[in-house]
Formats: C-alpha cells, structure tokens, sequence
C-alpha cells in the first residue's frame, strides 16, 4: 500500500471542466470517499489516478514518484467498476485467480492458489470457489468483483460506485463488510459514490465534490457537523439540514454577513407555543404540517413563514397537524451569500 | 370518492395461489398502502381492485355496490402505473386533457377541468409547456394530473416512485401525500419499500406469500408488528431477533438463554414451553456495563446524529442504534440493555406474536 496525492489536477473535456484544480493527498492506509452528484467529476478522478485519461494540468504521484505520464498498466492500481463484470464461462475461482495469472505478472501457481483462498475466505465466498460465476446472486457476484481486485496488493484500490446495483439490504451488509476487509488489510482505498450513507459509514475522511471542484475533505464527523459551505451541509444528514433565509429570523443574534441559516434537524427543537409568550415577541413560531411517522421517530414538517422545516421527535409525542409550537435553534450554522460558512464568533 | 371494501378476496393461477383469502376496507379519503417483498400478492391485488384481474373467489366493493366482476373502465378508478409515462408530442394542457378529450368532453368544459387541475398541482404555469422541456418532480405532476382529471373515485399507484434516486422519492412521497391531503381521495399504493409506506399511508396492510400479514398504523405496525415477518420487514436496521431455546422461566417473567435471563413484559396468553424469539428494535438498545447480554462490537457506522453499531453476542448478531456522541471501538466488549417494555416476543415455530401487556397497554393508551 501507498501515498498517492494529486496536486492542482485540472482536466477538460471540450467546453467542460470535469475536474478543476483539484488537489488531495491519500494516506497509506486510508478509506476516501468521494461524495458527489453524477457529473461532479468523480469517475474522471479516478480515471486520471489509474492513468485511463490524462490531466491537462497537474501532478499524479503514487508513493513519491510521479506517475502522471506512465501507462495504466504501470501504475501499480487495481479497480472496482459499478457494474461487476465476471468472466461467465470461469469458476469463482479462476475469475478471482485471473488478474495474477497475467503473463507480465507471472505468479507461480501455489501463490495463485494461497492468495485466492485467502480472499475467497475473507469475503466470505470460500464454499462457492468451484461454483461457476453465473450461478452466484447479485452479492456474491459483486464480492467476486471485489475480490479480483484484493487478490493483488497494489499501491490503491480505485472503486467506482461497487454497490450501487445491489438491493438495500444486501448493500447494508456489504458496506459493514467491505470496510471490515479494509480495515484487515490496512489497504488505501479511493471510493466514489453519490450514497451519503455509504460515505459517512465507511469512510476515512470524505471527499465532497460538486462540478468538478472539491469543496471540502474531512472525516465523516467534520463534514457532518462543521461543514465549510452550505451545499456540504445539504449534501449529509437525512432528512436534509434546514436553510432559513437570515431575514425571516430577525430576532437572533448572528453575524453580518449571514444570508442563510442552516439548523440540523436534531437542533430544531420544539416546545409548546403558549399565547402568552406572544407579548414579548422574541418566540419564532411555526405550525405543524405534516407529521410523518417513520417507527423509531417521527419526522415533524414545519411551517414557518412558508418555509418548510423538518425537526425529529419522540414517536410518543403529542403533536397535531395545525398545532403552533414555538422554534428554538440549537447550534446554528451560518453561511454568507455565495454559500460560504461564517464562523459564529457572536458576543 | 369512496370507500373500498374488499371480501375475502382471492386469486389463484392454476396451481398457484397469488392471494389468498384477504379482507380489508379502505374508508372515504384514507391513503392505504399494500406493503411486501416481491411475488406476495399486492400487484394482482390492487389489478383485481382495477379491474385488470378477476379475483377467483370473493367480492370488491366500491362504495358498497359489488364491481367484482365490472370491467375497468366502467369502475371509476384511476390506476397509475409509472408517473412519467407522458406524450411527448402534446403540451401539458393536452397531456391532462387527454383523458377527458377520450371520453369526448367540451372543449370549454375541458379547459376548466385541466385548469382546476393544475391549480390543484400547482402547475397552471406550465400548461403550455413541452413536457420534453419539464424537470422530474414536474413531469410526475402532469401524470397525476392525468389521473385527477377524471374525478376519479379512487387512484390506484403501483410503485409510482420506484424509479426514482432515493433523494428525490423521499422529496415525492412529501409531495403524493401533501396532495393527497389537499384533495383527500381514496388512495392504495403498493410499494416494497417500508419506508414509502410508512411517510404516507393512513394505514398499511403487510403482505407476505399472498396473505395480508397485518393491518395497521405506521406506528402500531411498528410498534407491535403482528409476526417476525413484519417486524423483519418494517424498520431500518430491522428488528434484531435472539432466539431463546431454554423458552420461558416458570413465571413468565424473564427469557432464558443459555446463562443469561433477560426479563419480559407480563405475558397475556397461556404459552406452553418451546423455543421463543425475543424482538428488540435497534434504537431500543443502549450500551451498560453491568448487562448480561454481551458481545464484541463488530462495526460502527456513523450517520450524523446516530450511530449504527453492529455487536456479536452468543445470542446472534444484534445492530443498535446509539447516538453517536457514544465512543465506540471496533473490537471491544461491551454489554447491551434493552429497553424493558419495548421488546417483543415471538412463537419460534410460527412466527407469530406473543400477547403481553406492554403490546395492551400501547393499544388502549
């Protein structure tokens, strides 16, 4: 395993900028995940690190050395493709013993033979090896896919979106899997998804990237809970953070500059509107919309002032439809007019 | 609109029993959701409901008056298959007309209906529109306009979203039901997705191998699910089952597991001995030193304001969800508490559901 760190990479495709001045270094060992929308840019990335495109601009490095000009085959990768692409006529076990059997690796076969079972064990596959590649479901289809890349020990492990065509459940148990095995073999690995949960479940740090330009890398907790730009914050948190227009709060305190609020819904807390407090006419007011249950909470939309919220509560709470409840703000985040955080430094 | 009545419905094909025996009734304006996993009836259902199948055995009413064997288009009934099923020749007016141009209405009459309509929707600025040139959430408007447009008694949808990325149906489900609360007309949506079923639907009927498993509120599903089915199938991680073979102690009041005894709410039926399941929903869970269920944390998935965390214990594997200012470390050993008057108790054979106070209690409260 290895370093691999990209340095101002720019590509162009026409009039578009896929990739713009990206930079980011990956650390031995590390799971990174590049969060984004399709055509944010992220399958090029992974393209331009295995050497499939070239940069315009910039350096690729893999472990010091530059390999921005080297061919694909030299650069030490192996890749995950969303759609797996299992060779239909071979056992799980040849599909999985084929990337070392390529003439230019030349692996002897009792290698062959030790890695194959070392990683049909770890993916949990061992029983199927002799099975043929068509005979498995969608999941054990994608561990061989999987697989086929952990046979090898290259410098990183490029994955494009692995799980996206699984069902729910099968992707819930392959995520927890998949990030075990990473954990095991201490491998770096770059993985590229449009899942907030697959990205905040597995990942080291996550990538946020949007129109070919890295808004912010961190660990799931930082890009969670101090995200550096409103379309960060939206992008993690189900149901979505809530942003209030600055002017429609005009009794709390914030800075200047702020255009727009952004409240997690765990930090928009109700309380029952008593009419009493209407005199002193500091309470934000909204009224209940729509109470959604969903079993282990109950999502609460809000009215305020056209706006909808969302806020959590208790699946026992007495709330009603029409009821106005009073709205306190718990940890706001503010954002200025070109969606820039502004640190909340108030006194 | 109206209210639907189905009898003892049932449908076989040759050998195969799609659905067996299933009654319900769906009042005036409710929204009703036929929830399962693919192949357990609710398609041939809502198609037997349509018109588009005629059920082998039993009776639908429809506002108390027997349509079982009525064809579909003389039923009243808008039955939406994929909401972006548009013509793309026709602007959005001609697209909601459509329907009643069919069924040769005035122009003037016509143009008042579509235009209603749209209000309804929200849409009136886009009537003129080229539905090529229309964004997703607006093309699924015009569709359900085409369904409204009739005054139908009912709309029938069958997995309208299930196309859909997972951020934008959660933003139509919002929308389906908003709309369904501005015009309140009788609605059945078959879904396999548990969590579409319990954002909208009034009430949801559960369905697995062509029987209706349980019939209920979101809540009432989830907080007392009917069998391990439904308890399995409702709920994100679902719920966890550890099965008991030593069964119950000789008061009833605690589970027995090799060498742990975890206590239950009071039982409400007699029980003979024999193999239990014990259900505890992940958020029911809480890490606590001195507990005697214990295991070793296998993962930890973060997702903003919870955590999901996987444990293996001696009792099976047990996923919590903890809120994830709790530190975790992979590889530790921690001991797991359930919340005491949320568990569930289950028949190990059966799977069917063990009557116990907490469940009586819930449903008078």
């Amino acid at each position: 395993m290895a370093n691999v760190s990209l340095r101002h990479v720019s590509k162009r495709f026409g009039e578009i900028n896929a990739v713009r001045d990206l930079s980011m270094a990956i650390n031995d060992g590390e799971f990174i995940v590049l969060l984004g929308p399709s055509g944010a840019g992220k399958t090029t990335t992974l393209r331009l690190i295995t050497g499939l495109e070239s940069p315009d601009e910039g350096l690729i490095s893999i472990d010091g050395r530059d390999v921005t000009r080297d061919a694909p085959g030299t650069r030490d990768i192996a890749f995950v493709f969303q759609q797996y692409s299992l060779y239909p006529h071979l056992t799980v076990y040849d599909n999985l013993a084929f990337p070392l059997r390529s003439p230019a690796r030349r692996v002897p076969e009792p290698v062959i033979r030790k890695r194959v079972e070392q990683t049909a064990e770890l993916l949990h596959i061992t029983s199927k090896l002799a099975n043929r590649a068509t005979k498995l479901s969608g999941g054990e289809m994608q561990r061989v896919a999987i697989g086929r890349a952990l046979v090898r020990d290259p410098a990183i492990y490029l994955m494009d979106e692995p799980l996206s065509s699984l069902d729910a459940k099968l992707r819930a148990e392959l995520r927890l899997e998949l990030k075990r095995i990473q954990v095991e073999l201490g491998a770096t690995i770059l993985y590229v998804t449009h899942d907030q949960v697959e990205a905040m479940t597995m990942a080291s740090r996550i990538g946020v990237i949007r129109d070919g330009e890295l808004l912010q890398l961190g660990t799931p907790r930082e890009i969670y809970e101090n995200p550096d730009d409103r379309y960060v914050a939206s992008r993690l948190g189900t149901p979505s953070i809530n942003l209030i227009p600055a002017h429609l709060i005009p009794h709390v305190a914030m800075p200047s500059a702020t255009e727009t609020i952004g409240i997690r819904t765990e930090h928009l807390r109700i309380a029952k509107y008593l009419q009493v407090d209407k005199a002193n006419g500091g309470a934000i007011v909204g009224r209940v919309h729509r109470i959604e249950h969903l079993g282990d909470q109950n999502h609460i939309h809000l009215d305020y002032r056209g706006q909808m919220l969302v806020t959590l509560a208790d699946p026992h709470a007495p709330l009603e439809a029409g009821q106005d409840v009073e709205l306190q703000l718990v940890r706001p985040l503010y954002f200025d007019a070109a969606g820039r955080r502004i640190a909340a430094t108030i006194h | 609109m109206a209210q639907i009545r189905v009898e003892n419905l049932r449908k076989a094909f040759d050998q195969f029993t799609a659905v067996h025996d299933s009654n319900f009734t769906i009042e005036n304006g409710s929204f009703f959701a036929l929830l399962g996993p693919s192949g357990c009836g609710k398609t041939t259902t809502l198609r037997m409901i349509a018109g588009l199948e005629l059920p082998t055995g039993g009776r639908i009413l429809l506002d108390g008056e027997d349509v079982t064997f009525r064809r579909a288009a003389a039923r009243d009934i808008a039955f939406v298959f994929q909401l972006f099923a548009l013509y793309p020749h026709m602007n959005v007016e001609q697209n909601i007309g459509f329907p009643l141009k069919c069924q040769g209405m005035g122009r003037r009459e016509t143009r008042e209906r579509v235009l209603e309509t749209a209000k309804l929707l929200r849409i009136e600025h886009l009537l003129s529109s080229k539905t090529s040139k229309l964004s997703g959430g607006d093309r699924q408007r015009v569709a359900l306009g085409r369904a409204m447009v009739r005054r139908p008694k009912a709309f029938l949808m069958d997995e309208p979203l299930g196309a859909l990325d997972a951020e934008f149906r959660q933003l139509m489900c919002g929308e389906l039901r908003d709309l369904h609360d501005r015009i309140a007309a009788t609605t059945i949506y078959v879904t396999h997705d548990q969590h579409e079923a319990m954002s909208m639907a009034d009430r949801i009927a559960v369905m697995n191998a062509g029987r209706v498993e349980q019939i209920g509120s979101p809540q009432e599903i989830y907080d007392r699910p009917a069998s391990m089915f439904v308890a399995d199938f409702i709920g994100s991680p679902p719920m966890n089952f550890l099965r008991c073979d030593a069964g119950l102690d000789p008061d009833a009041r605690a589970v027995k597991f090799k060498d742990v005894s975890i206590p239950i709410p009071e039982l409400r039926e007699q029980r003979p001995a024999g193999p239990l399941v014990l259900g505890v929903r992940p958020e029911h869970i809480r890490f606590s030193d001195p507990a005697p269920v214990r295991g070793r944390v296998f993962g930890a998935e973060y997702l903003g304001t919870t955590q999901i965390v996987t444990v293996t214990t001696e009792q099976g594997t047990v996923k919590a969800r903890l809120p994830s200012s709790v530190p975790v470390q992979v590889g530790e050993i921690v001991g797991l508490s359930f919340r005491f008057d949320s568990l569930s108790l289950f028949d190990a054979q059966t799977g069917a559901a063990i009557q116990t106070i907490s469940q009586e209690s819930a449903h008078h409260g």
